[in-house]
This record gives structure tokens, C-alpha cells and sequence, in this order.
């Protein structure tokens, strides 16, 4: 131990990072009383009413303070040694709750013991992350070497794929933000960006067409390559004007139609990509400039792309998936009520104004035109009755309280804490951006909780274990200053 | 500060950040498109009920329709003083009923709040129009549309099932997708295609001012939702067909099914008795009338009750004797007024000795079967009696019977057929032999059926030994039906030995008074009937009638069973019946010569005869 040696324990209480719990607490707070709101009818009963769902999470608040405290008992020890079973078990688990668990709103993710349901999905962030972290903080780690870095997607993307097998896409989609623990740890960000602009030939294909997707996919490939280069005058006056060019062929081509041409401008933009790819891979050669070459794979892994987002949009996505991205996209004006609850969720928000209606004051929320308001929509309650001021403080808190926890993981010297930090980071940020998202009509609907403000023991048990268990592991820490 | 990973992520965080935040100050301070002026700061929904699907027959009468209804409103907290007694007249309900109900909501005013409550259910427009002139004198009171269901074939309410409005056990069951004030198919054709009929809701949004007045169209409708009209179906019933058949049946219980062989559509299904159609479309006005109805109405016969089939069952065993080879065609038996075993007899009519497979079924001997049954059972080929019984058992389960069918229609019932795990545990192992079970013979004892197995097994006959599961719903516009309804389901039993057993049922009606032929009643000139009469033994009464028939003999177009309860012999009543719903199919009409018949049918009473518990 290292305290032999002179350092004294801080204590208990003073080496907790207090901030954190009072962040943590703040927002279960804020969670129980809008939880409240959105179950107010004129009826109302109290808050503590059991068969109310407040009164309900009252009592999941109170079980989750219990796991918190024996969380920061325990020594922090464990979780980096128990890592590897634990994902095991908790990968047992998931698997087993497709064969044996209940089927609630066709996804089978649920456990159900008497009057408790629990979704193993929840506690599978934990496990990934401390999975993560162990793995990642051995001695000789590095992500770039391949066979580090195919073991480390594994860990990642096993639960993940477990979790999509049980019809919850959703829970699925938050583990793509351990990303961003991987580039602070030293994944090329090279890797985030080609993800991103994955995702946006995907939306220009689908919204505007695949001849738009590929000009844009060319226009910034031959910038990096330029950029990288140092041949930005390059850019500007050959590709630019190549593209500005290529741009009017399709207005061009239409003139000659009526003459009975049959190009497509698409063709003639591939035959020009074409033409232009073999000079550039062998001035690539010639200046041995490796990054030139992975850009031209890429831009072609790109066009690909582009071709099969047709295929991958209507027959590798779910029905309800594939109408959620439309009404996002505005590529179908509201089809067969899909985009109900965004709407009826943007005008509880939006009716909320500046400073809201005033609590249990909400009209949309209380009279129960959102649905699913306690649970995935609780952001509507809040913005309806709170207003712009109160929804823009809640996602303040939830900013500082991501902030909080990088900053804390920076600090502390052990990689397994800091790569476990990011992981808790991530998850919530990834919650907070989808859920909000979804209900500003920023993202599609994607059935994810807000993170400890959302009603559900599960969710909160989980956020408050994996919050904790990164507490727990920053006392430990600081203890020995 | 540093440009290293940490601080780029935070960078990342805060813009992700800034962009929620935007995008919230848009929808919450620029955009109007959200908001409502300080003056109307509450919206009010207003549901749209789609109008259900319609219900055709097969020929495209519309079996069920649409009309429009009216509910009358009240919204409690926007009635002002109002003089009850014009509004009571205007309504033509008493007073009292008026005063009562405004109690009733002022008691649960909090719990009501600003919504609206049904005061009086469905009234029809003559009335709701006399209302609508007047309403201005009541503030608070409105009417709101509703299509109700409507009736222009007496089709039988078990079959069509019925509409009424969805309690908490129902919401429970179907979370989501009703609330309180939905209607939903409970019983019938109704609930087997609920999901299409239904439609989709849509609403009206209204804006309330602060005064709880509701004045205008929020944002001019345009977040409004139209209703979606539920699909239309298709059955595969005759209208006509089921209407005569309903009449046939009229003051008998029991059960009448026809179904067209090649296909497996059934073309009429009746239940006797049933509801009355008139009742149907406000079921809940005649709840009570209808479920203290000794006879239980609601009952549906023919897929729900389960009855020994009687002697057309014989029909069965004979084809798994042949199939296993156990007798032949030719095969004779004597009958002594019965087959005897030791010091038991089971007993049989008069009739000639011996006599050959074909004469058998047509005058339905029940020692023939007992020899062939008893052969079956004590077949060397097997084991043990246990094996034997088992093998038969998967042959009778190749028909249809002791299972669900799968038909399309509701709430359909197995029944059963014994195996030998069962005599082992009634009795214990070895503790019974073939005589112990020789009533299985004759279709009495152990094995139950439903009057829509025994169809079934009379179009399996007429396609010389498969069948199509029978089913209620045809392809239409919107509606594909499940391809298991198009495989033909084959029996265990080759189709090499059914020839044989359809000469039979053809002698047992068309030889004429005095050859012995248990089914001559059912005889129509031209149309080659062929049919099985049953005489189910009932303990608790009268005998229950049984006939199966089907027509033509070579291009089979309908099948058709019968089952009258406490009718007494199957040439009595059952034979009659089914031969009738054959003929009126086929021809259209009844000869000259059956008119007379055909009346004492339809006038025929046997209610009487039926033991129920008052």
C-alpha cells in the first residue's frame, strides 16, 4: 500500500469529488419532480403515490443512493480485477434476455421479476467500460497497433451487436460514442472524420441524389489531399473549377435530352473521376505521399458508399427506422403519423417560450398529447414548463457535469481511471445528444433516456453505478495526495 | 490553452451543446409556428373517428355498412344555465335523466376537468338535427359524429360479431392502441380483422383562451390529422345462402356450415340461435337480454361447442381400415341387431345380413365398424393395442380433428380425440382392450368435435381426401390472405379409397324409400347428393341429429354439415336441413315437390326439447 509510505488517507468525505454528486444529485432531482409534472393530471395526487410513476421513482431514487453509497465502500480495486467477468456475465445476460425475456414494444430487452423489469442493456455500458479500461490501461497498450486496436473494436462492438440483435438500435447507437474516448487515447482523427462524412453522403444521397453525394465527397477529398500537400493554390484552380464545372453538366445535359441523348450526368462525373484518379496516384508515388493513396481509397470507398445507401436505406433498415430518418429528413412530409410525437414534442417545447408556463402550469405535457412523456419525451416537460431558460440550464448542468468527469479523468495518473472517465463521458454525452435530439426534431426518434432524469429504475441504477463507479475510482486517487 | 485531444473533445462537447441550444432557441423564442399567443394558451384536441370497414359478402352485397350516429357532448365546465326541461324535450329524455347526469358531473368535476363526456350515446340524426337548431340555447352540449354499424343482411350476429366501445381489460390487453372512447371488434368476423377495419383516428387541435372558451383552429388546421377509414374486407359468405340457412335454423339449436370443397371458403355459418342483427349494432343496450338467454346466443356453435360426431363417423374409420388394410371393399359382416362381444351388445337397427362396405354406410350399420374398428386396434402390425390406438389417432388427427383447424374466424376450439396415454391413465395400462373403446366405432365415447370439423371432413370427402383450411376472409383491394389458406392439407388416407366411401354416402341418399338408405329425405333430383346421416347419443335427452352432404357427386361446389341438437334421428331434422341449404345453393330455388318439406322445416320447433338451466 502505498499510504504506508507517508501519505494519509484524506478521508471519507473529503476525497470525494463533491461537484460530480451534487451535479448527479441536481439532475435526479430535476428528473423526479418533471416526472411529477408529466403525470399531473387535474386529479392530482402526491408525489409519492406509489401507483403514480413519481411516486414510483421515488422509491427507484432511493434504491439507487443505496447502490451509489456501496459503490464508494467498496475498494475500487475490484472493478479493474472483476472487469473481465463481469463483461462476460453481463454479455451472458444479454444474450439470455433474448431467449428469456418479455417482449415490451417488440424489442426483447427486458427482465421481469414480480413488479420489477430490468434491462441488462443498461448495465452493459458499465461492463464495456471497465472492460474497455482494463484492457486498454495494460502495459504496452497502443491503439494503433492492429492487433490492439481490432481487440478493443471487439469489446466494443460485441455488446453492440447483442444489443441490436434485441430489437433496441437505440441503446446500440450510444456505444459509436466511445469514439471519442479512442481518439483521446490516439485513434487517428482521421478515422472520426471519415465516419462523419460517412454520415453525410448517407443524408446528401437520400435528400438531395447521388450526383450531389459524390461532387461533395470529391470536393472535400481533394482539399485534404491539397491541405496536406501544402497545394492549396492547387485546389483553387483545378478542383474548384472542375467542380463548379461538373456541377452545371447535369443543366447542360438536359438541354441536349430533348435531342435524344441518353448520358446521365452521373456517368459523365464517374468517366471524369475516373480520368483524374490515375495521374493523382502516381504524383502520389512519386512524392511517396501515403496519405494521398488512403485519401483515394477512402473517396472511392465513399462512391460506394453512395451507391449502396439506397440498398442499406431500404432493405438493410427496419420499417419504423427507415420512416423516422424520412420524417427527419423532411424527405416525407409526416408519413402515417410517424412524425406525431416529434411534433406534438416541438410544440410542447416550443409553446414553453422563454420562461415556460410555470410548473405543473404545461397543457401538452399534463394532458398527455406527448407520448411517452415520463420516459424518452421528459425533455418536453421540461422545456414546456421551464421555458428556454430551464431547458438551456439542464443541458448547461449536463455539460458541466461532462465536463467535470473529463476533467477529473485527466487528472487523475491512472490510465484505467482516465480511459474509464472518457467511457462514462461518452456515454452520457451520447444519451444526452440523441434524447434532446429526438426531441427537438434534431435527430431521429430513438427510443434512449435521458440520462438520471428520465423515468425507470434500470436507467437510473445503471447511470448511477457507472457514475459512481468513476467517483469511486477518482477518491481512491486523490485519497493518497 | 493547449490545441491537444482533451480540450479539442471539450471544444466538441460545447459545440454539440451550442447546437441543442440553438436549436431550442429557435423552437422556443424565434419560431411562432410553435407557440400560441398569450390569450389562447391551451390546445384542445378533437378526436376524428374513422369510419370502419366495410364487410362484403362474396358476391359484393355489403354484409356490413355504415351509418352516422351522434353522440351528445358535454363539456361540464362550459354549460351555463340552461333550461332543462327544453333541453330534455328537444332530447325526449326525461328530466330527471338530465338533472341526474349534470349531478354526476358536478360530483366528478375534478376529475373531469376540461374534457368532455358522452351524455347519450349514439342518437340517430332525425333527432340530433332537432337538437342542432336548438343548441345554441345550450352552451356546453354539442353532438359529435360517429359511424355506427349497420345491417342489410340478417347474416347472423355470431358470424359478423360485434362492435362496442373498449373497456379497461381490453386497453390493457392492446396498450397504445385504443383509448377510452374507441370501439373495437369483440366477437366475429369484427375481431378477426379488427386491425383492418378499424382505420386510423385522426384529430382536430383548437385553441381555448383563458376563459375556456374555444375559438378558432390552431394554426388554421394545419397540424391537424384526417382520419383514415379502415379497409374494406371481403368474406367469402353468401349472403343469401346464410340468410335461407338462418331460417332453416330458426327455433332449433344447433349448427348449420357450408363450405366450398375446392377452396376451403366458408359460404355460411350459422349458430343457432343467435343475435339478432338488430341487436348487434347497440349490443350494449341488449347486454343483459342477450347473455340471461338460457340458450346462451352468444355461444357460438359452430366452432366453440364440442360434440360426439355420431355415426359420420364411421366414414373415418372406414377409411383408416381400408388404408391399413384390415378389410376390403368387398369385406362382409353380419349384424344381429348388433355387435356382440362376451355378454355385451352394441346395438344396431334392422336391416339385411351381411352386408358389404358400401351398404354399410348407406345404412350405417354399427357392427360393421365395430369389426373393422376392433381390426384396427388388434392389427398385428403393431406392438401393442397402445400403438395401434396411437397410429390411429395421428390418422383421425390427418382430418382435422382434435385440433384447432387454423381457420381465420376467432375463438375456434380443438376438441378431442383420445389416444392411448390417455385410456392408460382412466384406466391404467393394459387395463383396457379394443371392446373397452369399441364406441369409438361409431363416433360416441371419448372423441369431441365441432360442427366446423365436420364440414371439414365432408369437403375432405369431396376432394377425395384433402382439404383447405376453412376460412372466412376472401383476397380483396387491401387484403391478401395467409398462403396456408391456397396448400391443400392431405389426410394420411391415399385418395385411391374414397370412390368407395362416396358410393356409399351416394346409396345412402339416392336409393330410394325402402332400400335401407338411412338419407333418402335428402335426395334432390339432378344434384347427385351424397351425405351421411348421425344420431349423436345424448344422455341428457333427446338424440342429436347429424348429416354431412355434399353436391355434386363428381364436381363437388358445397359441403355441408348439420348438427341439431336433441333433433333426434339424422334423417329427422339434420338431413332436411343440410339438403335444403344444397339445393337453394345450387339451384337457387326448392322444387315444387320439397316445398313442403322445406315448411315443416322452417316451422319446426324444437326449443322445448333442449334441457337448459333456467
Amino acid at each position: 500500500m502505498r499510504s504506508a509510505g507517508g501519505h494519509r488517507d484524506r478521508g471519507f468525505f473529503k476525497s470525494i469529488d463533491w461537484r460530480l454528486v451534487i451535479c448527479y444529485l441536481l439532475l435526479v432531482f430535476i428528473g423526479w419532480v418533471n416526472i411529477y409534472a408529466s403525470v399531473h393530471s387535474s386529479d392530482p395526487a402526491s408525489i409519492f403515490d406509489w401507483t403514480c410513476r413519481s411516486g414510483k421513482q421515488a422509491v427507484w431514487m432511493g434504491t439507487a443512493f443505496i447502490i451509489a453509497i456501496v459503490v464508494l465502500l467498496m475498494n475500487p480495486r475490484i472493478y479493474e480485477s472483476l472487469a473481465v467477468p463481469i463483461y462476460l456475465f453481463v454479455g451472458a445476460l444479454l444474450v439470455a434476455v433474448i431467449f428469456l425475456g418479455i417482449d415490451v414494444k417488440g424489442s426483447s430487452s427486458w427482465f421481469e421479476f414480480g413488479p420489477v423489469r430490468f434491462q441488462p442493456a443498461e448495465i452493459s455500458k458499465i461492463s464495456t467500460s471497465l472492460m474497455l479500461a482494463a484492457y486498454m490501461s495494460q502495459q504496452g497498450y497502443r491503439i494503433s497497433r492492429m492487433r490492439n486496436f481490432i481487440v478493443t473494436a471487439l469489446i466494443i462492438l460485441i455488446p453492440m451487436a447483442i444489443i441490436v440483435l434485441q430489437s433496441e438500435t437505440g441503446s446500440a447507437l450510444v456505444y459509436v460514442g466511445f469514439i471519442f474516448m479512442l481518439y483521446r487515447e490516439g485513434l487517428s482523427g482521421w478515422l472520426i472524420f471519415l465516419a462523419g462524412m460517412a454520415i453525410l453522403s448517407f443524408i446528401l444521397t437520400l435528400t438531395a441524389s447521388p450526383f450531389v453525394a459524390i461532387l461533395v465527397i470529391v470536393g472535400i477529398a481533394s482539399l485534404c489531399i491539397c491541405l496536406y500537400s501544402d497545394k492549396l493554390k492547387w485546389w483553387f484552380f483545378i478542383c474548384v473549377p472542375a467542380i463548379v464545372l461538373m456541377a452545371f453538366v447535369p443543366s447542360i445535359l438536359a438541354g441536349f435530352a430533348e435531342e435524344g441523348l441518353k448520358l446521365k450526368p452521373l456517368h459523365i462525373l464517374l468517366g471524369v473521376i475516373g480520368l483524374a484518379i490515375p495521374p493523382v496516384i502516381y504524383w502520389a508515388y512519386k512524392e511517396r505521399n501515403t496519405f494521398s493513396h488512403l485519401a483515394i481509397v477512402s473517396t472511392i470507398a465513399g462512391i460506394l458508399l453512395v451507391f449502396s445507401a439506397d440498398f442499406i436505406f431500404n432493405d438493410v433498415l427496419q420499417d419504423h427506422q427507415r420512416k423516422r430518418i424520412e420524417v427527419l429528413l423532411g424527405m416525407k412530409e409526416d408519413p402515417a403519423g410517424v412524425g406525431y410525437n416529434v411534433r406534438q414534442s416541438k410544440i410542447a417545447i416550443g409553446s414553453g417560450g422563454m420562461f415556460g408556463k410555470g410548473y405543473l402550469n404545461g397543457t401538452q405535457t399534463t394532458y398527455g398529447f406527448v407520448p411517452e412523456q415520463s420516459t424518452d419525451f421528459i425533455f418536453c416537460t421540461i422545456g414546456e414548463e421551464w421555458g428556454f431558460a430551464g431547458s438551456a440550464a439542464v443541458i448547461l448542468l449536463y455539460v458541466f457535469l461532462i465536463w467535470r468527469i473529463i476533467r477529473d479523468a485527466e487528472q487523475s495518473r491512472e490510465a484505467f481511471t482516465r480511459i474509464y472517465g472518457y467511457c462514462v463521458a461518452c456515454c452520457i454525452f451520447m444519451h444526452l445528444f440523441i434524447n434532446i435530439g429526438m426531441t427537438i426534431g434534431l435527430m431521429p426518434v430513438i427510443g434512449i433516456p435521458l440520462p438520471l432524469i428520465s423515468y425507470g429504475g434500470s436507467s437510473l441504477w445503471g447511470f448511477t453505478a457507472l457514475i459512481f463507479i468513476f467517483i469511486a475510482l477518482y477518491r481512491n486517487e486523490k485519497k493518497y495526495f | 490553452m493547449k490545441l491537444n485531444r482533451q480540450n479539442k473533445l471539450i471544444i466538441g462537447l460545447c459545440i454539440a451543446a451550442l447546437i441543442l441550444i440553438a436549436k431550442l432557441f429557435s423552437i422556443q423564442i424565434i419560431e411562432d409556428k410553435y407557440k400560441m399567443d398569450a390569450e389562447n394558451n391551451s390546445m384542445v384536441y378533437s378526436t376524428i373517428y374513422p369510419t370502419r370497414g366495410i364487410i362484403h359478402d362474396r358476391n359484393g352485397n355489403i354484409l356490413v355498412g355504415n351509418k352516422v350516429a351522434y353522440d351528445l357532448m358535454v363539456t361540464p365546465k362550459e354549460v351555463e344555465a340552461f333550461d332543462t326541461l327544453a333541453l330534455s324535450r328537444v332530447l325526449e329524455v326525461p328530466v330527471e335523466f338530465i338533472k341526474e347526469k349534470m349531478d354526476e358531473y358536478r360530483q366528478k368535476s375534478r376529475r373531469i376537468g376540461y374534457q368532455s363526456v358522452v351524455m347519450i350515446k349514439q342518437m340517430p340524426p332525425e333527432k340530433y338535427m332537432r337538437f342542432a337548431e336548438v343548441a345554441y340555447q345550450f352552451p356546453g352540449f354539442r353532438g359529435q359524429a360517429r359511424s355506427i354499424r349497420e345491417y342489410p343482411f340478417n347474416a347472423g350476429g355470431n358470424l359478423l360479431g360485434y362492435v362496442s366501445e373498449v373497456d379497461a381489460a381490453f386497453m390493457e390487453k392492446h396498450p397504445d392502441e385504443y383509448k377510452s372512447g374507441d370501439y373495437a371488434g369483440k366477437t366475429g368476423i369484427e375481431a378477426a380483422r379488427e386491425k383492418e377495419l378499424r382505420g386510423e383516428k385522426g384529430y382536430n387541435i383548437w385553441l381555448r383562451n383563458s376563459r375556456n372558451k374555444i375559438e378558432q383552429r390552431y394554426a388554421d388546421g394545419a397540424f391537424d390529422k384526417d382520419a383514415v377509414p379502415g379497409d374494406n374486407i371481403t368474406t367469402t359468405i353468401d349472403a343469401k345462402l346464410q340468410n335461407y340457412g338462418q331460417m332453416l335454423m330458426n327455433n332449433k339449436v344447433g349448427s348449420l356450415i357450408a363450405i366450398e370443397p375446392s377452396t376451403g371458403e366458408i359460404l355460411t355459418m350459422v349458430s343457432s340461435p343467435g343475435i339478432d342483427v338488430d341487436m348487434l349494432a347497440d349490443i350494449g343496450q341488449h347486454y343483459g337480454e342477450i347473455s340471461s338467454n338460457p340458450y346462451k346466443p352468444m355461444f357460438n356453435r359452430t366452432v366453440q361447442a364440442s360434440y360426439p360426431p355420431g355415426s359420420v363417423f364411421k366414414l373415418v374409420n372406414g377409411l383408416i381400415g381400408l388404408q391399413e388394410g384390415v378389410f376390403n371393399p368387398s369385406t362382409l359382416y353380419g349384424c344381429k341387431m348388433g355387435y356382440h362381444f362376451g355378454k355385451n351388445k352394441l346395438g344396431c337397427h334392422a336391416h339385411k345380413s351381411p352386408i358389404n362396405f358400401e351398404e354399410s354406410i348407406m345404412m350405417s350399420c354399427n357392427a360393421y365398424y365395430c369389426y373393422v374398428f376392433r381390426d384396427i386396434l388388434e392389427n398385428k402390425k403393431y406392438g401393442s393395442i397402445d400403438e395401434a390406438m396411437d397410429k390411429w389417432n395421428e390418422y383421425v388427427k390427418s382430418f382435422g380433428f382434435g385440433q384447432k383447424l387454423g381457420s381465420d374466424f376467432p375463438s375456434e376450439l380443438g376438441g378431442f380425440i383420445p389416444d392411448s396415454k390417455y385410456y392408460n391413465k382412466h384406466y391404467r395400462k393394459g387395463g383396457w382392450k379394443a371392446t373397452t373403446v369399441i364406441s369409438l366405432s361409431i363416433g360416441q365415447g371419448e372423441i369431441g368435435c365441432t360442427p366446423l370439423h365436420l364440414a371439414n371432413l365432408c369437403a375432405t370427402i369431396a376432394n377425395r381426401g384433402h382439404y383447405y383450411i376453412p376460412h372466412i376472409i376472401k383476397d380483396s383491394e387491401n387484403i391478401r390472405i395467409d398462403d396456408k389458406y391456397r396448400e391443400r392439407q392431405y389426410t394420411m388416407v391415399d385418395t385411391t379409397h374414397f370412390p368407395k366411401v362416396i358410393g356409399g354416402m351416394y346409396r345412402a341418399v339416392n336409393s330410394g324409400y325402402g332400400s335401407g338408405g338411412t338419407a333418402s329425405v335428402a335426395a334432390v333430383e339432378g344434384l347427385d347428393i351424397c351425405g351421411k346421416t348421425g344420431t349423436a347419443q345424448n344422455p341428457h335427452g333427446h338424440d342429436h341429429s347429424v348429416f354431412i352432404c355434399f353436391a355434386p357427386k363428381d364436381d363437388p361446389k358445397i359441403a355441408v354439415a348439420a348438427y341439431v341438437e336433441n333433433g333426434g334421428f339424422g334423417a329427422t331434422w339434420a338431413a332436411p336441413i343440410a339438403s335444403l341449404l344444397t339445393e337453394m345453393y345450387l339451384n337457387g330455388e326448392i322444387s315444387k315437390d320439397r316445398k313442403a318439406l322445406e315448411d315443416r322445416i322452417i316451422k319446426g320447433d324444437l326449443m322445448d326439447r333442449v334441457k337448459v338451466k333456467k
